[in-house]
């Protein structure tokens, strides 16, 4: 058993409104000194497969064709290897 | 009479507007099939609707792309037969492929829902005769994700292509160059954030939204 954990974040040049919202809240607080927030989405995914290239090779396609929108967001992932139960 | 499919997705909110807007504005017939239709064939226009297909989770149409009707939608595109997506449906057909780029949340957070001037910016496509060229039209509009987005060689291909249908006239959510309703590059497929089905009779404000359906049947009765 492995686990994915999975980061999908907006490109760079991608305008990301709901971070710019948050950002002027953290001002609100106080928190001056926060100059950047950028917002993204966070999956944990179990995955039954035997060896580590398989769950990446399955991770990138499950990023590729749902996770993630090429045209605007990108990704990253780390796997670990679960202990058997 | 013109046959015109309307598909309902779980979530969807404006298939009945749409279905009403055939049945009773154009006088052709529509039927809504559900999300798990796999077969289009008998009919002469596809519509999907706008709301919030699958509550809209991960992305707006990120999940309807892998409904069980979306190969027959894409099937039914490659015969040349007319596709048209509104709010929610354009997103969806932006996920699926069949159009380019992207739509983002407005620039602005909010939820917008108001009337919006338009431009016909082309009006010799499957969706637009009825229009006269650079038209101002008004339609109105209703998404928290319509900013259209897409990068620059996909947008000087769309300028090419003529594949710009409409524009915003006050670009109120940060399109890309105020797009508001895109075509493919074949012409069959249309995607646009602004809703005709809204606008389709003088109680709700204005009947500019007809003239969309009103340019399907003319380019119907030019194939038959």
């Amino acid at each position: 058993m492995f686990l994915a954990q999975v980061h999908v974040t907006y490109k760079p040049s991608i305008l990301d409104p709901q971070a710019v919202a948050i950002k002027d809240a953290m001002h609100r607080l106080a928190f001056d000194q926060v100059t950047a927030v950028r917002q993204g989405k966070y999956f944990e995914i179990t995955l039954d497969v035997s060896t580590a290239d398989e769950a990446e090779r399955q991770i990138e396609a499950i990023c590729d064709q749902l996770l993630a929108n090429p045209n605007m967001e990108t990704y990253r992932y780390d796997i670990k290897e679960l202990a058997n139960q | 009479m013109m046959k015109f499919a309307v598909v309902s997705f779980p979530g969807s909110n404006c298939d009945e507007d749409l279905y009403y807007a055939i049945t009773d504005d154009l006088h052709e017939a529509a039927t809504i099939v559900p999300h798990t239709t796999t077969d289009l064939s008998g009919f002469d226009v596809v519509l999907i609707p706008g709301g919030f297909s699958y509550g809209d989770y991960l992305r707006g149409g990120a999940i309807a792309k892998f409904a069980p009707v979306m190969p027959a939608v894409k099937a039914f595109a490659q015969t040349g037969k007319p596709v048209l997506g509104i709010c929610n449906g354009f997103q969806i057909l932006t996920e699926a492929g069949l159009l380019p780029g992207t739509l983002q949340h407005n620039r602005q957070m909010q939820f917008i829902c108001e009337p919006e001037p338009l431009r016909v910016e082309n009006n010799r496509t499957m969706f637009t005769s009825a229009f006269q060229d650079q038209q101002q039209i008004t339609l109105p509009i209703a998404h928290g994700e319509g900013n259209y987005y897409c990068d620059d060689a996909t947008l000087a291909k769309l300028r090419e292509n003529h594949q710009i249908a409409f524009t915003y006239q006050n670009n109120p959510n940060g399109s890309v160059s105020d797009i508001a309703g895109i075509t493919n590059e074949a012409g069959n497929v249309l995607g646009m954030m602004p809703h005709p089905e809204r606008a389709v009779e003088d109680i709700q404000g204005g009947t500019d939204g007809l003239l969309v359906f009103k340019s399907l049947v003319q380019a119907h009765l030019r194939t038959v």
